[in-house]
């Protein structure tokens, strides 16, 4: 029997559509998609499971009621803090759930089983995590709150990595075999990608500051700076290659201090060079930003040309600055995956190995570090920008 | 006080200032008048070298200007521009500041001297002292602007179209501020406008520039009865130059004894207002009073009309 | 100097196509940068072929990026789509974080090597400047200029097509000018996994230690990207006189 037209208008009123679609995504994923692949050892080809059948009677039955309960409330409420706590609730659930799965399907003592994600655990992680972030973008939260969140999600994915909570899951298997060297190779790709971008700073803003004094400059700089960023990356690695391996064999100082035609040299080089269009270009731009009146009032009063630079123009052009120096951190934490290539370390270094060996979960073991670590960059420059702004309108 | 010989600019092949000369007298107002690419606003700026001049030179106090560093040079001057600049990532005290703080006086002092002067603009310190410039109105940000050129006790003030943004409501009531506010400092005061009301209202000597050149400088009077070129008069407006000569005295200087039986008009009032008080109500005398309500004499129609008079 | 620049570039497109047409020619110029006899010219596949599938591949996911990211960027910025808008934005703004390394290493796990995972990857990374820029462009359009149309009696379907996207466009296209030029940086990784493409010359370079093919790759990329970068610029500026927006 067909709804009353009242009715149903009445539901669309108050069904949330981003909820509804989300909430329904996630209970066909939970009920109709593998939620774990189960594979007997690495090469094997894996077995997909569902959530009944992946976890014990209780617990299954606990996650899909978890589910309904996020789905509803995503479809039925418009309220951000309760849609939030839902997700939230749902992105733990499903977590948990998934390191149970684990520890369930491995046989106590043996190494070789893997139990990996399946498209339907990622795909009810991404739903409810986008439900998170829909929640968390409609209550506008100030730069304090946002990089709160951040340390609180940290913190807890910390805790729950270190607990053992998902020590089985396949992807923390590769990591027992790796954990030697992970902690050299994250050091390895902090180091350059931050390296790279303090160096490029203490160039560039000169640099910057030079176009924006001198007009004629800034298209020919800007124009050879941009010459370089179309050079794709492994190719001005490689291109690197060649002078720095020369100067090692030249100069054997050189050599001793690390500087070489393999390893992180040519990578340092090419993110520096890398990271310096978008330094020189944002520095001028957000100094032409400055009122003109603020600059010629600083003048008659009696400031001196660097106390106007220095108290008035690379104060109020800060925030364009530091969204240059975000957009540049984020490039180069991701060019420095591709710098494994050439040897130079960082956690590009499992997400090539795991291409070689067609192992995702090696993949996932670069992959994600790299992406947490862009992500955590982008929301704490970010939140600083918004703080700047605050301040100075 | 202010003694500028033969100051010239040019730019290239244009020369943006050509040869002006005056002698600005201490503790008046100045303004000068023209039409944009007149060369006033470089004018002023030749004065605490924001430019630098091509030619000829300015002398304050006896001192050429041209022998102390610009920058050292502009903390002693107090400079406020249309759109007054104000800094936007420093409060309003902090904007009010600058420059006490570029002289290196003491905290105390300089804190004293900014509740000072928002008092005497009419902005209560505890409210407004911690504000952003974006915090305030537009009258507002122009007011704390003339504070901050102000703060470290100038004797010279240079302004440039400083209520030029303002809506003609609050216009008046600036300038009259204004002068109050000179009168309270006696700071010599040197003032561009396009505006000739404002420049009548405000000047105790108006100078009239065209195409770099000055053309006249003068008392407003002066300008109105004697202009010394067809281009002073017609910037000055021929068709109410009458009734601008009357708005320039005021009842209680133009009061004869006696008792006029018309409207009662305040001794400040101009003679432009009691004439149209007097064509309002008929009368044929208007009866001036002091501020304190006692009688200070009249002034009739005819005496008016004889003062609106040209020569 | 626009004339200076203009004969730059006509010698730099010159030069590429020359290089690709009769590589050999070059060799000379690429011997010093060989060692033991090395061969200085590619020679393991046809340059000029290897130039085309790279291309290919690039404009391919360019295109099916762009219909799909202004088709979602129009959805988003309509009165009906209002509730996606804040995720959208959010959306966008993560996914700049994703390393396109990151993106084309997870899809080979899942569908295996060669172009399509390359294909995703691109793809993928190509979605967001346009949809992006389709958003801001949408947004940016006047409101008087809208209330203008509405009140003419358009309708909303001649309204989008007739007024706003015409408004949008030169951020739009700029969209897909960013996009494709990332693209063909990116698609040089894509030979990491098998995918044809120039990136091949500069692997193989890395490979077997020969700088000459590693500059080869480098340069002849660097030159496309670079002039795809100018020619795009020229096209645009032809569509917008042509829409009279510019």
């Amino acid at each position: 029997m067909p709804l009353s037209t009242s009715l149903q208008s009445g539901i669309a009123r108050r069904v949330d559509r981003l909820g509804a679609l989300l909430g329904v995504g996630a209970i066909v994923a939970a009920v109709t998609l593998p939620f774990v692949v189960h594979k007997a050892n690495r090469i094997a080809s894996g077995t997909p499971r569902s959530v009944l059948e992946a976890l014990p009677r209780g617990t299954a039955v606990a996650a899909l009621a978890l589910v309904a309960g996020v789905a509803a409330s995503a479809a039925l409420s418009r309220r951000p803090r309760l849609r939030l706590a839902a997700a939230v609730a749902g992105v733990t659930g499903i977590a948990l759930a998934l390191g149970r799965a684990a520890d369930v399907l491995t046989p106590a003592g043996n190494r070789l089983t893997r139990v990996s994600p399946g498209v339907g655990c990622w795909l009810l992680l991404v739903l409810f995590a986008l439900l998170a972030t829909d929640a968390l973008a409609r209550l506008r939260p100030g730069p304090a709150a946002r990089v709160g969140c951040l340390a609180l999600t940290a913190l807890a994915a910390y805790a729950a990595f270190a607990s053992g909570l998902f020590d089985h899951l396949s992807i923390m298997r590769e990591y027992a075999v790796n954990a030697s060297g992970f902690g050299r190779e994250a050091r390895q790709h902090v180091l350059l990608a931050l390296g790279s971008v303090g160096a490029a700073a203490v160039i560039g803003l000169p640099v910057g500051i030079l176009c924006h004094r001198v007009p004629r400059l800034r298209g020919a700089i800007l124009q050879a700076l941009n010459l370089i960023q179309t050079i794709p990356s492994i190719a001005l690695f490689g291109i690197l290659m060649v002078p720095l391996g020369a100067l090692a064999t030249a100069v054997p100082l050189a050599a001793e201090l690390g500087i070489n035609g393999i390893g992180p040299a040519p990578a340092a080089v090419a993110l520096f060079l890398y990271a310096l269009l978008p330094i020189v270009a944002n520095t001028s731009v957000g100094l032409g930003r400055v009122s003109p009146a603020a600059v010629d009032a600083a003048r008659g009063m009696g400031l001196t040309g660097w106390q106007v630079l220095s108290q008035i123009e690379m104060p109020l052009a800060l925030p364009v600055i530091i969204t240059g120096l975000r957009i540049v951190l984020v490039q180069n934490i991701g060019l420095v995956t591709v710098a494994a290539l050439i040897g130079g370390g960082g956690f590009g270094t499992y997400v090539f190995q795991g291409v070689g060996q067609t192992a995702i979960d090696l993949v996932l073991l670069g992959a994600i570090p790299t992406v947490a670590l862009a992500f955590t960059a982008a929301v704490l420059l970010d939140a600083l920008v918004d703080a700047l702004q605050r301040t100075a309108r | 006080m202010i003694e500028i010989e033969s100051l010239s600019k040019e730019y290239g092949p244009a020369t943006v200032v050509d040869g002006v000369s005056m002698s600005i007298a201490g503790g008046s107002i100045t303004a000068i008048v023209g039409t944009s690419g007149s060369g006033k606003s470089t004018l002023l700026r030749m004065i605490n070298r924001l430019v630098e001049p091509s030619r000829g030179r300015v002398l304050i106090e006896g001192r050429d200007t041209a022998t102390r560093p610009g920058h050292l040079l502009r903390r002693e001057i107090g400079y406020a521009i249309q759109g007054h600049g104000l800094f936007p990532h420093r409060t309003v005290a902090e904007n009010i500041a600058t420059v006490p703080r570029l002289l290196g006086w003491q905290a105390a002092r300089i804190r004293n001297r900014v509740a000072e002067l928002l008092g005497i603009f009419q902005l209560e310190p505890g409210e407004y002292a911690a504000k952003f410039p974006h915090q305030l109105s537009g009258g507002q940000q122009q007011r704390v602007g003339v504070a901050r050129a102000l703060a470290a006790e100038p004797r010279v003030l240079l302004m440039d179209e400083p209520f030029g943004a303002l809506d003609p409501i609050i216009r008046g009531q600036a300038q009259d501020d204004l002068r109050g506010i000179q009168r309270r400092f006696g700071t010599t005061v040197v003032l561009v406008t396009h505006d000739m009301d404002e420049a009548f209202r405000l000047g105790d000597r108006v100078a009239v520039m065209t195409q770099g050149r000055l053309l006249q400088y003068d008392r407003p009077a002066m300008l109105l009865t004697h202009p010394a070129d067809p281009f002073v008069s017609r910037l000055t407006g021929t068709s109410d130059r009458a009734l601008k000569l009357l708005s320039l005295t005021t009842a209680g200087d133009a009061a004869e004894p006696g008792a006029g039986e018309g409207p009662v008009v305040p001794a400040s009032a101009s003679l432009r207002d009691v004439l149209a008080a007097l064509l309002w109500s008929g009368a044929a005398a208007a009866a001036v009073q002091h501020p304190d309500g006692s009688p200070a004499g009249r002034v009739t129609l005819a005496a008016i009309l004889a003062r609106g008079r040209a020569g | 100097m626009p004339r200076l620049a203009t004969l730059l570039r006509i010698a730099a497109g010159a030069l590429l196509l020359t290089f690709l047409a009769v590589p050999q020619r070059f060799a000379p110029l690429f011997a010093p940068f060989t060692e033991y006899g090395a061969p200085p010219i590619y020679d393991q596949g046809s340059l000029p072929l290897l130039a085309l599938a790279h291309l290919g591949t690039v404009f391919l996911a360019a295109a099916a990026s762009t219909v799909v990211a202004v088709g979602l960027g129009i959805l988003v910025t309509r009165a009906s789509g209002a509730e996606f808008l804040p995720l959208s934005r959010t959306l966008v703004n993560v996914g700049q974080t994703f390393p396109p390394v990151a993106v084309l290493a997870v899809a080979v796990p899942l569908v295996g090597f060669g172009e399509t995972p390359t294909l995703i990857a691109l793809f993928a990374y190509g979605l967001l400047p346009v949809f992006e820029n389709t958003i801001s462009g949408l947004q940016a359009c006047p409101p008087a200029v809208l209330e203008a149309a509405d009140g003419m009696g358009m309708s909303p379907r001649q309204r989008l097509l007739t007024v706003e996207l015409p408004l949008a466009m030169p951020l739009i296209l700029e969209g897909i000018r960013l996009s494709l030029v990332i693209n063909v940086g990116t698609a040089t990784i894509g030979s990491t996994v098998a995918a044809k493409g120039l990136g091949e010359v500069i692997i193989a370079g890395l490979l077997s230690n020969n700088t000459a093919f590693i500059l080869q790759g480098g340069l002849v990329t660097g030159l496309m990207a670079m002039l795809l970068y100018e020619a795009m610029a020229a096209l645009e500026r032809r569509i917008l006189r042509a829409a009279h927006v510019a």
